[in-house]
């Protein structure tokens, strides 16, 4: 199938920047203006400058977990696909990393310990999607299936304490979960590598001194900027266009030739792999995992982070993610998930199409009217500005 | 017509009709042809082992009062509805079990009865989604606003689909359905709740799409003036059987399908 064939505005622009915008830029996604692409790249200096005046080192925590809410924004919010068990994938992830890097904890190891992780995110979605899809699964069963899925890796990885539990050198540590992960070393062990993971940098500058900056805050913000800017060229490509057709219809697509189930299953395959790479990050942060990346409260954050977004777009559930994470470990404890789940029900009733949608919409109304006074023959897109 | 001169009519030898629909007594094969097809619902039999032919570059409709399996029929042909019992052939080859996105590789489309055009998309998008099959750059820019131009929208193009009026989505979901080239198109009820003018457009699109592009058709429609003006045959479905076939005009001057379905003095 033929990608990328945006006839936007940018698309008119034929100059390598005018094409790049015209990937990234459609109906799909909010913000496809000079406007949205000035303050995004002021927003990317600030993240890039944010660890010199402030803790990069909490912030890489809501970097990690942004790619969380993004796997499921395109499960959810572009296939329409309702998941409960994208910590599922996270946790398998992060396992996975866990496991192999103990096991072989040199550079060469742990990078293959990063892609094992994301590999197995992506096949226990694989796996999970072609019994449901290919079982004739569809609409809340999927969401029940998936919640169900969670609660059972939960329970199961709880249960692990036992020596039996070992997998070469790792133990999973039932309800302790597995300690001693190895600090994040990437590259050829010999050749060259670098450790991201408790390796701060020191570097002086001449306004404000000598200060020091965590590499692992660079290296998951290069990774979820890689991840939104390409998942932007996804939804606005030709196969993108058959993931919101899904979404708004599936028999209706099915009698336009497309194999439903397969995009279904690509789509969910590819959130796996997301929080597959969210859960190995998460892991390598910490040095360590445990069960509570199954349990039902954490399984329910990404609902939450997407919905306040907004489902359909991208960069909703980037922004909610970093926004109510940062809420709720500054309040601590359960009362933040007791707002958290009164958060997610006000904005259901109140404002179902998510925080960056109604703000889209608005701004378009503006310059809409603006146009209108102006009297110019822009051409009004209907969709996101 | 007695029933006797409608069975012989429907026991006639597949006869290839004209783009101008007047037989020339050319033999083709037949495009589709339906064995025995049963479709039950729980105790309901919705389909009644029928055999139902269509011809290459036919345009045949289907009338028959609620109920009768018209709907069940079109569904079972583009595989949404699988048969209790029965085969299904279209162009010698047995669809029976295949999934509907497969039949549609092959050449069937449909337009649900329902509308259903993207609502969230604007009219370019929804255009753009069956043509991106096949076709990619220049030459799918061409087709796309091609299709927007047939389907009377140029100037809609980034309107959003739900804003249109029903006459216009009709015509937006005809033209998706007929860019996918198919050889056979399935239409439920593609006039009901149209003004006559937008009855009169889709009537004249529809014959163009068959007279011009070869495309066979297989209409469900009440409005009998609309069917007089469109058909090379009609089949008359009753009770989930096939009550009679023929010519507009011997179906409607059959006594008993006036008793059954249109009215009239028996």
């Amino acid at each position: 199938m033929a990608t990328g064939s945006t006839d936007g505005v940018a698309g008119t622009d034929r100059s390598l920047l005018g094409r790049v915008r015209g990937r990234l830029e459609g109906p799909n996604t909010v913000g496809n203006s000079r406007g949205f692409w000035a303050g995004f790249a002021l927003a990317v200096v600030a993240l890039v400058a944010y660890p010199l005046v402030g803790s990069g080192e909490q912030f890489s925590l809501f970097l990690v977990l942004a790619l969380l809410g993004l796997s499921l924004s395109v499960v959810w919010g572009y296939s329409g696909v309702l998941s409960f068990g994208q910590v599922v994938f996270f946790g398998v992830g992060g396992y996975a990393f866990g496991v192999v890097s103990i096991n072989f904890p040199d550079a060469t190891g742990i990078t293959g310990a990063v892609l094992a992780g994301v590999a197995l995110g992506a096949v226990s979605a694989a796996l999970l999607g072609y019994f449901m899809f290919y079982g004739g699964v569809r609409d809340v069963y999927v969401t029940i299936i998936t919640l169900v899925a969670t609660m059972v890796m939960n329970t199961f990885m709880a249960q692990t304490a036992g020596s039996e539990w070992t997998i070469g050198e790792a133990a999973l540590g039932g309800f302790n979960g597995m300690p001693a992960i190895p600090l994040l070393e990437l590259g050829v062990s010999g050749v060259v590598s670098y450790q991201f993971v408790f390796n701060s940098i020191e570097l002086f500058l001449p306004a404000v001194g000598a200060v020091e900056v965590d590499p692992f805050y660079y290296l998951a913000l290069a990774l979820l900027l890689a991840t939104y800017l390409g998942l932007r060229a996804l939804v606005n490509s030709d196969y993108g266009r058959v993931m919101v057709a899904v979404r708004e219809d599936q028999d209706r697509t099915r009698m336009f030739g497309y194999d439903v189930k397969r995009v279904k299953l690509l789509t969910f395959t590819l959130g796996g792999a997301l929080a597959g790479l969210s859960g190995v990050l998460y892991a390598a942060r910490n040095v360590y995992i445990d069960p509570q990346v199954f349990a039902l409260w954490f399984a329910t954050l990404p609902v939450i982070w997407v919905s306040v977004g907004g489902r359909k777009s991208l960069l909703g559930a980037v922004l909610a993610t970093i926004g109510i994470e940062y809420f709720r470990l500054s309040i601590e404890g359960e009362m933040a998930l007791v707002v958290l789940g009164a958060l997610l029900l006000v904005f259901i009733v109140a404002l179902p199409g998510g925080v960056v949608p109604w703000v889209s919409d608005r701004l378009a109304g503006s310059e809409l009217e603006m146009s209108e006074i102006d009297d110019t023959d822009a051409p009004r897109e209907v969709t996101d500005s | 017509m007695s029933e006797s001169d409608t069975a012989d009519d429907s026991l006639q030898p597949n006869v290839r009709q004209t783009p101008a629909g007047k037989a020339t007594g050319e033999r083709t094969d037949t495009l589709l042809q339906t064995e025995d097809l049963v479709k039950q619902f729980g105790g309901f039999t919705a389909t009644d082992s029928v055999d139902f032919g269509v011809d290459e570059g036919e345009l045949r409709c289907l009338i028959g009062p609620n109920g009768a399996g018209k709907s069940t029929l079109l569904n079972l042909i583009v595989g949404t509805l699988q048969p209790t019992s029965g085969r299904i052939y279209y162009d010698g080859q047995d669809l029976t079990g295949l999934e509907p996105n497969e039949r549609v590789q092959r050449g069937i489309s449909m337009k649900f009865q329902v509308p259903s055009v993207y609502g969230e998309l604007s009219v370019r998008e929804n255009a753009r989604l069956p043509i991106q099959q096949f076709a990619d750059g220049e030459e799918r820019r061409r087709r796309v606003d091609a299709a927007i131009a047939d389907a009377g929208l140029s100037g809609y193009e980034e309107v959003q689909a739900s804003a249109l009026s029903h006459g216009q989505q009709q015509q937006l979901e005809i033209g998706m359905a007929a860019s996918l080239e198919p050889d056979l198109l399935l239409l439920d009820e593609p006039v009901a709740g149209l003004s006559v003018d937008e009855r009169d457009e889709i009537a004249a699109r529809i014959r163009r799409l068959n007279r011009e592009e070869g495309i066979a058709f297989v209409v469900i429609e009440h409005d009998t003036d609309f069917v007089a003006e469109i058909a090379d045959k009609v089949t008359v479905l009753h009770q989930g059987e096939v009550f009679r076939e023929g010519s507009i005009e011997a179906i409607e001057a059959d006594p008993e399908v006036r008793r059954i379905y249109l009215g009239g003095e028996q």
